[in-house]
C-alpha cells in the first residue's frame, strides 16, 4: 500500500513540477521571451556563484565527516604504506590547489561574465604565451610526481630483502590458502592436476606416471592453513601468489598492498608490517580490529565474501606458532600410533597408491 | 564528391518535403517516403541520429535503473522490498533482498550497457551521424546505406543483450570487462554460462555497428566538406568526432579479436586465456599453457581508448556550445585540436595502467606511468582553454551552456584523480576500490553524460524543430549537478579506506563496514537524480510534439553550417546548392559584430587574426 502511495506522492511531484515549468514557458511567451530569458540568465548566474561556494563548503564538510574513516587516519601498517601515504598527500595537495584555482576561475567566470547589455565579448582567438605557461606548468608538476612515484614503484616491485618470510598464497572461489615451507625451508613443488579433497593446492606427494609427476620430498614438511595467514613484525614478507581457478587480487589496504592472483601465471609481493595485530587494536581502540585480506577483483557470486586474516605477530611468537603447525601431508594422511618418520612416510604411499 | 549525383534525387525530395513542412504540422507529407523507409529503414543521417539517440535513451534508461536497484541493495541492506520480489521474480529478489547473483549481473549489464550502448552508441553514433554532414556541409554521409546498417547492428547488439537478461542462468556477471577464466568457464559462475554466450554475440554485433558507423564518418570529414571547408576551418566537434572515430576504427578490432579467442576458449576446447585450473564441483582442466592476462592486454587496448571514444564527442561538442553562448570565439583553436590529436595518440599507448597489479614487469609499468601520466598535459591545455573562452565573454546561461560548463566542472574534478590512479605506486593502494569508481564515474560516465545532455538541449531545436522546455532544463542541470558531486565525491573516501568495489555487502568487513550511513545517504541522491532524468525523457518527448516551435533559422546566432539549413531541413539538408565556406567556425565578436556565419565572404577591410 505505502509503495503505491509514494509512486502517487512522485507522479504528482512530477507533475507539479511539469505544470510549473510549462506555465513558465507561457508567462516567458507573454512577457517577451527576450526579456524572460534574461531573468532566467541571472538567475542562473547567480546559481553558479551559489553552487562554487556551497560545493566548496562541501567539499570541506565532507572531509571533516569521512577522513577519520579512511586509511589515511589510522596510518600506514607496513613501511611500503608510510611511503605511499606520504605520496598520496603532495598528490593530495598539488592536485588539490589546481582544483580549486580551476573550480574557482570556471564558476566565478560564469557569475562574472554573464550575458550584460553594457558589455561586449572580448575577441580572444589565441595567445601563445598564456597557452605555452599552462602547458610548461602542469608538465613540471607532473615530472615531480612521477618522479616521486617512479622510485616508490621501483623499491616496491623489487626483489625482496633475503630474510624475508616466504609465504605461498592461493585464492580459490571463495577463500584463501596459505603456505609455508615447512622445516626444509624450501617450498615443495604443486601440479594443479593432483589436486584433491586432502590435498587443496595439488602438492606432490606421490608418483603419478600417467601425467608424469614424480614425488617431491620437499612437499611433505609444507604446513597449509586457510584463512589466517602469520607474517612478522618488522620483517618483511614475501607473498609468491597464484590461483587455483579465476582470477583474485591478493587486497592488504593497510599495508597499501595489493596484487592479483592469476591461474597459471605466478605473481610476487612483498611489504615489512609495521605493527602486531595486538599494537593496532591498542592503537585504534578497536579490539575486533584484524588486517583483512579483500579479494579486489571480480572472481564470482561470493567475491565479496572471500575474506582472509593477516596476523602480523613477533618473531617469537611466529616461532611458537609455526612450530604448533602440522605439516598437511601428515594431516591428510595421520601417521600410525607410534611412527618413526620414514615409516610414516611409507605408510602414507601406502595408502595413498591405494 | 560522387555521391552527389546520388543524393541528388534526394534533394528534389527534400525540396518538396521542405514546402510542405512549412504549412503546418502534417505527418502524411511522404512523396516518396514510405514510413519503413523514413523512420525505421533510413538512409537520413538524421533519422539515423535520432534511432541513435532514442536506441541510447532507451538504454540509459535501463542502465540507470539497474544501477538503482544495485545501489539500494548496497544502501538498504536490512530493508526488504518485497514489491520489488513481486515485480521481479525470485531470481533477482529474494525475502525482497537483491541476491548476489542478481547483484552481480545488475553491476556488469549497467557497466557493459552505459559504456558501449549509451556513451557509445547513444553519444557518439548520435551526434556523429547528426553534426558531421550538416557541419561539414554534405548531404549526407560517404555511404547512407553502410550508414543504415550501422544503426541495424546496433540494434541487434541490443536485441541480444536485453534477451541475455532473461535467460534461465541469468545473465553475465563477471564485470563489463569480463576478465576470463571467470568468463571463459561455465562452471564458474552462473553468470557465465548462457548469459555470457549472448553478452559476447551482442558486443560482436556492436563491434561490427561501431566500426561500419567509424569507416564512415572519417570518410565523410575527409572527402565530402564543402568547398572552402578546409581541415583547419572544421568546428571542433567535427575534430573531436573525427579523432573518436579514428580511435574506434584502430582499437575495436583488437577488442573483437580478443572476444574471438575467448569465444574459442569457451566453445572449442583451446586455452589461449587458460592455464592450471582446478574448478569446484568439476575438478582439473585440461587446458595448459594460456594466459589470463593476454586476454586483459587484449581489452585493454580498445578499453582505454574507449574511454576516449566516449570523452573526445562531448570535448568536442562543448568545445563549440561554450565559444556559441560566450559569444567569443574558441580560445586557441589549434591547441585544442593538437590536444585532441595528442589524446588520441596517448590514448593508445596508456593501455597496462589498467593492468598495474598484474604482476607486469615493473620497467614496462613505468613507462605507462610515465606516457598516462602525459596525457595530463594535453587535458590541462583544454581545461585552461575552456576556460579562458568563458573570460570577458557575454554568457547565456542556455540548458545546453549550463552542461558545458557542468562538464568542465566534472571533468577537471574526475581528471585530477586520474593522476593519483595513473602513478603505479598509488594505484597499487587504489586499484580497485571505490576510489576509481568515483574517479570514472565523474570523468567518464557523468562528464560524457553531461556533455550527450549539453548536446541534446543545443541541437534539438535542429533536430526537431522545436525547443526543450528550459525550466524543466535549469531543473533537469542542477539536481543532476548536485546529485553527481553528492554521489560520488564521497565515494573517494571510501576508496581511500581501502573499500573494494563490486562487493555485494561490506558487512562482514571489519574495515569496510563503517560506511553504512554513507552508502544510504548515495543510494537516496541516486533515487533522485534517477527521477530527474525520468522529467528529461518526458521533457524530450513531450517537446517532440508539443514543444515551442522554433521560428529562425540560426536561433542562436551561431556560425556553424547547420544553422543555414531549413528549420526542419529534408534528406539532403540544403534546399539549393550547398553553401561555400569562407572562414573558420568562431569568428563571434570580431570587429564589434556579434557573429559572422561561416558562409559570409572575408571582408578586405577585417582585421586578421
Amino acid at each position: 500500500m505505502s509503495t503505491f502511495f509514494t509512486i502517487a506522492v512522485i507522479v504528482l511531484v512530477f507533475l507539479i513540477i511539469f505544470q510549473i515549468a510549462k506555465a513558465s514557458e507561457y508567462v516567458s511567451v507573454l512577457k517577451g521571451e527576450e526579456k524572460s530569458r534574461k531573468e532566467n540568465n541571472k538567475l542562473n548566474g547567480f546559481f553558479m556563484i551559489a553552487f562554487l561556494v556551497l560545493g566548496l563548503i562541501g567539499v570541506y564538510w565532507c572531509n571533516d565527516m569521512f577522513y577519520s574513516k579512511t586509511l589515511m587516519a589510522q596510518g600506514a601498517a607496513s613501511e611500503q604504506g608510510e611511503k605511499v601515504d606520504s605520496m598520496l598527500f603532495l598528490t593530495l595537495i598539488i592536485t588539490g590547489i589546481v582544483f580549486v584555482i580551476t573550480q574557482v576561475a570556471l564558476f566565478w567566470f560564469a557569475f562574472r561574465y554573464q550575458e550584460n547589455d553594457k558589455r561586449k565579448a572580448y575577441f580572444f582567438p589565441h595567445n601563445n604565451m598564456m597557452e605555452i605557461i599552462w602547458t610548461v606548468i602542469p608538465a613540471i608538476a607532473l615530472t615531480v610526481l612521477v618522479v616521486i612515484g617512479l622510485r616508490n614503484w621501483f623499491s616496491f616491485t623489487g626483489e625482496a630483502p633475503k630474510n624475508a618470510l616466504q609465504v605461498e598464497v592461493t585464492g580459490m572461489q571463495f577463500k584463501w590458502i596459505f603456505r609455508y615451507a615447512g622445516k626444509d625451508n624450501t617450498f615443495g613443488k604443486k601440479y594443479y592436476k593432483m589436486i584433491d579433497a586432502n590435498n587443496s593446492l595439488g602438492l606432490m606427494w606421490k608418483d603419478s606416471a600417467d601425467i608424469n609427476i614424480k614425488d617431491d620430498p620437499a612437499a611433505h614438511d609444507d604446513i597449509v592453513a586457510e584463512f589466517t595467514m602469520y607474517c612478522v613484525k618488522n620483517r618483511p614478507v614475501k607473498l609468491r601468489i597464484g590461483s587455483r581457478d579465476v582470477i583474485h587480487d591478493v587486497g592488504l589496504s593497510h599495508f597499501r598492498m595489493k596484487m592479483d592472483a592469476v591461474p597459471g601465471t605466478p605473481t610476487t609481493m612483498w611489504f615489512t608490517p609495521l605493527y602486531t595485530t595486538k599494537e593496532m587494536k591498542e592503537k585504534l581502540g578497536n579490539p575486533d580490529f584484524e588486517y583483512e585480506i579483500s579479494c579486489d577483483q571480480m572472481c564470482g557470486n561470493g567475491h565479496y565474501s572471500m575474506r582472509g586474516i593477516v596476523k602480523v605477530v613477533t618473531q617469537p611468537e611466529f616461532d611458537a606458532w609455526i612450530a604448533s603447525q602440522h605439516s598437511a601431508y601428515s594431516s591428510a594422511f595421520p601417521p600410525p600410533p607410534v611412527p618413526t618418520a620414514d615409516t610414516a612416510k611409507k605408510m602414507a604411499v601406502v595408502v595413498a597408491k591405494k | 564528391m560522387s555521391n552527389e549525383a546520388v543524393l541528388h534525387a534526394n534533394v528534389e525530395g527534400a525540396t518538396a518535403h521542405d514546402a510542405h513542412h512549412d504549412h503546418g504540422e502534417h505527418h502524411e507529407h511522404h512523396h516518396h517516403e514510405t514510413f519503413i523507409s523514413k523512420y525505421v529503414f533510413s538512409m537520413d543521417h538524421k533519422m539515423i541520429a535520432k534511432q541513435f539517440l532514442i536506441t541510447g535513451m532507451v538504454w540509459a534508461i535501463l542502465g540507470g535503473l539497474m544501477s538503482v536497484l544495485f545501489r539500494l541493495e548496497l544502501g538498504y541492506p536490512d530493508t526488504k522490498f518485497m514489491f520489488l520480489q513481486d515485480i521481479l521474480g525470485k531470481w533477482w529478489v529474494q525475502d525482497g533482498r537483491i541476491t548476489a547473483q542478481a547483484y552481480y549481473a545488475l553491476v556488469t549489464t549497467h557497466g557493459t550497457v552505459l559504456v558501449f550502448f549509451v556513451l557509445t552508441a547513444g553519444l557518439s553514433g548520435t551526434f556523429a551521424n547528426f553534426l558531421i554532414p550538416l557541419q561539414v556541409g554534405a548531404r549526407d554521409m560517404a555511404s547512407p546505406f553502410l550508414n543504415m546498417l550501422s544503426y541495424w547492428f546496433f540494434f541487434m547488439a541490443s536485441v541480444v543483450m536485453l534477451s541475455s537478461i532473461f535467460v534461465e542462468t541469468g545473465p553475465f556477471s563477471g564485470g563489463w570487462t569480463a576478465y576470463p577464466p571467470l568468463s571463459a568457464l561455465r562452471d564458474a559462475s552462473p553468470g557465465s554460462g548462457r548469459g555470457m554466450d549472448l553478452w559476447v554475440i551482442a558486443m560482436a554485433l556492436f563491434v561490427v555497428s561501431s566500426l561500419l558507423g567509424g569507416l564512415n564518418y572519417i570518410v565523410t570529414i575527409l572527402n565530402m566538406r564543402t568547398k572552402g571547408m578546409s581541415m583547419t576551418r572544421l568546428p571542433l566537434t567535427i575534430w573531436a568526432l573525427f579523432f573518436t572515430a579514428v580511435l574506434g576504427v584502430l582499437s575495436f578490432p583488437v577488442l573483437l579479436s580478443g572476444f574471438i579467442l575467448l569465444i574459442f576458449d569457451r566453445n572449442f576446447g583451446t586455452s589461449f586465456y587458460l592455464s592450471d585450473i582446478f574448478v569446484n564441483g568439476v575438478g582439473a582442466l585440461p587446458n595448459e599453457g594460456g594466459n589470463a592476462i593476454l586476454f586483459q592486454h587484449l581489452f585493454w587496448f580498445l578499453g582505454h581508448p574507449e574511454v576516449y571514444i566516449i570523452l573526445l564527442p562531448a570535448m568536442g561538442m562543448v568545445s563549440e556550445i561554450l565559444s556559441v553562448n560566450s559569444r567569443k570565439p574558441i580560445f586557441g583553436y589549434m591547441a585544442m585540436v593538437g590536444s585532441l590529436f595528442a589524446i588520441a595518440i596517448l590514448a593508445f599507448l596508456v593501455w597496462a595502467h589498467h593492468m598495474f597489479v598484474t604482476g607486469l614487469n615493473p620497467l614496462l609499468g613505468s613507462i605507462f606511468v610515465l606516457l598516462t601520466l602525459l596525457i595530463a598535459v594535453p587535458s590541462a591545455i583544454k581545461v585552461f582553454n575552456w576556460l579562458t573562452t568563458l573570460w570577458r565573454g557575454n554568457i547565456r546561461f542556455t540548458p545546453a551552456m549550463m552542461f558545458a560548463i557542468g562538464f568542465v566542472s566534472l571533468f577537471i574534478s574526475g581528471g585530477l584523480t586520474g593522476i593519483w590512479l595513473g602513478n603505479s605506486a598509488l594505484d597499487i593502494h587504489l586499484h580497485d576500490t571505490m576510489f576509481v569508481v568515483a574517479h570514472f564515474h565523474i570523468v567518464m560516465g557523468v562528464a560524457s553524460m553531461f556533455g550527450m545532455f549539453a548536446g541534446i538541449y543545443h541541437w534539438y531545436p535542429k533536430m526537431y524543430g522545436r525547443y526543450l522546455n528550459n525550466t524543466l532544463g535549469y531543473i533537469h542541470f542542477w539536481v543532476t549537478m548536485a546529485g553527481a558531486y553528492l554521489i560520488f565525491w564521497p565515494m573517494h573516501y571510501e576508496g581511500l579506506a581501502g573499500m573494494p568495489r563490486r562487493y555485494y555487502s561490506y558487512s562482514a568487513w571489519e574495515s569496510f563496514k563503517q560506511f553504512g550511513g554513507l552508502n544510504q545517504f548515495i543510494s537516496t541522491v541516486a533515487l533522485i537524480v534517477f527521477a530527474v532524468q525520468i522529467l528529461f525523457l518526458f521533457n524530450f518527448f513531450y517537446s517532440i510534439w508539443k514543444g515551442r516551435k522554433l521560428t529562425t533559422q540560426n536561433p542562436y546566432g551561431s556560425n556553424t553550417l547547420e544553422w543555414t539549413t531549413p528549420i526542419r531541413p529534408g534528406h539532403g539538408n540544403w534546399t539549393g546548392e550547398i553553401p561555400e565556406v569562407y572562414r573558420w567556425a568562431y569568428d563571434y565578436a570580431k570587429d564589434g559584430r556579434e557573429f559572422i556565419p561561416q558562409t559570409t565572404p572575408v571582408d578586405p577591410n577585417e582585421t586578421n587574426h
